[in-house]
């Protein structure tokens, strides 16, 4: 599964308070939370997230275990996460609802905002189209892939019953 | 050898032992919801077709976020909460004027056992670990899973082991011993893994103080903090929890990926300045600091023995006339006995207002959400941007003590130096 879009980088420890802000949980439409996506922290974010890549530092989605978070970011267009590292609960949850996001230490240093990237999930390969870098992440294990390409869990669970 | 997490997945998984970095699958001994999460797994329950919980008794539901519903929005998520354990005879269920923050409930009520492993969708779920459980928050789309099939996958993970001995100095607390943890790992320094608190001074710790340095093992990144279960644990749990359970705890030679060693004698009071958890200085270091609001409540400090110590400050004392003071107890329980103790009245004299047990402002929710340009001390442990009300706000984490201290002063005060008016 390859993925392509430009980019919008954010420094380390990213929390779900910026991500999408306590106030907004009682939102039950997720195309209304994605209006409300990041717009403590970058008040532009929905005006270039459509399908856009988030680099990001150490820890995204630190904090609460708000599946909110990767809810508002997917649904706001944003095609993927590469992270220094992640927040675990926020990791399960972008997994979950089928927003692919990758651990990769030396990508962050490589790319710029805009710069336009191509993604492998099942390699990790990494290419930067803009100064023809490469980085590679780390791999997703087989089942994590497995259920990005079901589209997420609720898809695993309505095979299963279904 | 094993340690105690080590051995509570391996139980939970049916193997004979398991290593750190392994996947497993766990039984799940009972699950959480509450309403800002939960009405989300409900939603995809019946979105997927589901037709049966896995088990009708396992499944705790505690509306705490906003109760009563300040709004219609929040009244529609407890109306969900409601019709869903209506339709699957859900056996607990919380409603407004029975519960409290569900992390207070799960322990008070007895549904959460040592040797358990337990998931609520909410990051705070690690609270039980001071029990002897594991537990873990988790999303909304994975309870679903947890809600049909009762079982969930876990990474085994690396164990940082924090020991601990010395005495804690009068008014200063399990939460100055939190901070400093989180001023020594930082913010992300025990992601992906367990935090084990042991040693003498853990071992003198009461249970509510073991759930305030469990609780904030997130706030490090971690997935659970754990106190292997003691006699105090047992002498907590008797008359709460019914069913026997097995002790679980870590060999003595058991493995860990590091150790951290803090004697509390060195303690003094800390403090979290904005915007992070781990953003910790000596409260000496920001003492004067003008304070518009001071909060006593959540999952972190809003427990009988936190309270104690704030009336034990605020008693004939009065609120400085620059701040106001808001208390909130942790649950139903816990405002009973604060009430039969005398300590609310000590509040109210003090000119502090006591609101009833839920979440309120801790998360910027209700019951005194803060303005733009206001600074608020707050025994809670979050203190990002906007967490309490407005993005131009600011927010201090610190212990009860330090709290009470602060209200009184009308600016953050060191109750180890503090002298009443
Ligand atoms: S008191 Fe605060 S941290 Fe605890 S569960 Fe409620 S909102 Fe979360």
């Amino acid at each position: 599964m390859r993925i392509s879009g430009k980019v919008i980088k954010y420094g380390d420890d990213i929390n779900t308070d910026y991500i999408i802000p306590a106030k907004y949980l009682v939102l039950t439409d997720p195309k209304e939370l994605a209006k409300h996506a990041m717009e403590s922290l970058d008040p532009s974010f929905t005006e270039k997230s459509k399908d856009a890549i988030i680099v990001a530092g150490k820890n995204f989605g630190c904090g609460s275990s708000r599946e909110q978070a990767p809810i508002s970011l997917k649904y706001a267009g944003i095609k993927a996460i590469v992270a220094k590292s992640f927040a675990r609960i926020f990791y399960r949850n972008a997994i979950n609802i089928g927003l692919p996001v990758l651990e990769c230490e030396d990508l962050w240093d490589k790319v710029k905002d805009g710069d336009q990237l191509i993604l492998d999930l099942k390699s990790g390969k990494i290419e930067n189209l803009n100064n023809n870098t490469y980085a590679q992440a780390q791999p997703l294990p087989g089942f994590i892939l497995e259920l990005i390409e079901m589209g997420g869990l609720l898809n695993k669970l309505k095979r299963m019953i279904g | 050898m094993a340690n105690i997490i080590e051995k509570i997945l391996s139980r939970a998984s049916s193997k004979k032992e398991v290593t750190p970095g392994e996947i497993i699958e766990a039984n799940i001994d009972c699950a959480m919801i509450n309403e800002m999460t939960g009405h989300l797994t409900i939603k995809y329950f019946h979105e997927v077709g589901a037709k049966k919980v896995w088990d009708r008794e396992k499944i705790i539901m505690v509306p705490d976020h906003l109760i009563p519903a300040p709004s219609v929005e929040a009244a529609e998520l407890h109306k969900i909460m409601r019709e869903f354990a209506k339709e699957q005879k859900i056996k607990h269920f919380y409603d407004v004027g029975r519960g409290g923050i569900a992390h207070q409930i799960m322990v008070e009520k007895g549904h959460v056992k040592p040797g358990d492993v337990v998931v609520g969708a909410d990051s705070h779920t690690c609270t039980y670990g001071a029990i002897g459980a594991f537990s873990t928050g988790i999303g909304s789309t994975e309870m679903t899973a947890v809600f049909i099939t009762g079982r969930l996958w876990f990474k085994v993970p690396k164990v940082i082991e924090i020991k601990v001995e010395g005495n804690f100095r009068k008014f200063v607390t399990p939460k100055d011993l939190f901070l400093k943890v989180a001023k020594i790992l930082g913010a992300s320094g025990a992601n992906y893994r367990g935090l084990e608190f042991k040693g003498p001074t853990v071992r003198d710790m009461s249970i509510d103080g073991r759930m305030t340095v469990c609780n904030m093992a997130i706030e490090v990144g971690a997935k659970a903090g754990i106190i292997e279960p003691d006699e105090k644990t047992l002498e907590y749990l008797r008359g709460r929890v019914r069913e026997s359970f097995p002790i679980i705890k870590s060999d003595e030679d058991s493995e860990y990926e590091k150790s951290l060693e803090i004697n509390a004698n060195d303690l003094i009071p800390l403090v979290s300045c904005p915007d992070a958890v781990d953003n910790v200085k000596p409260v000496s270091d920001v003492e004067g600091i003008e304070l518009d609001q001071v909060f006593i409540g959540s999952c972190t400090n809003g427990r009988i023995e936190d309270l104690r110590l704030a009336a034990e400050i605020l008693k004939g004392n009065k609120v400085s006339d620059r701040t106001r003071l808001i208390i909130i107890p942790a649950s139903q329980e816990v405002f009973l006995d604060a009430l039969r103790e005398g300590l609310i009245e000590t509040f109210l004299l003090s000119g502090a207002i006591v609101a009833n047990p839920t979440c309120g402002p801790c998360l910027g929710g209700h019951l005194g959400v803060i303005a733009s340009g206001e600074v608020c001390l707050s025994t809670t442990n979050r203190n990002f941007i906007g967490r309490m009300g407005s993005t131009k706000s600011k927010v201090y984490l610190a212990s009860p003590a330090t709290a009470a201290a602060s209200a009184i002063k009308g600016r953050i005060t060191d109750p180890t130096s503090f002298k009443g008016d």
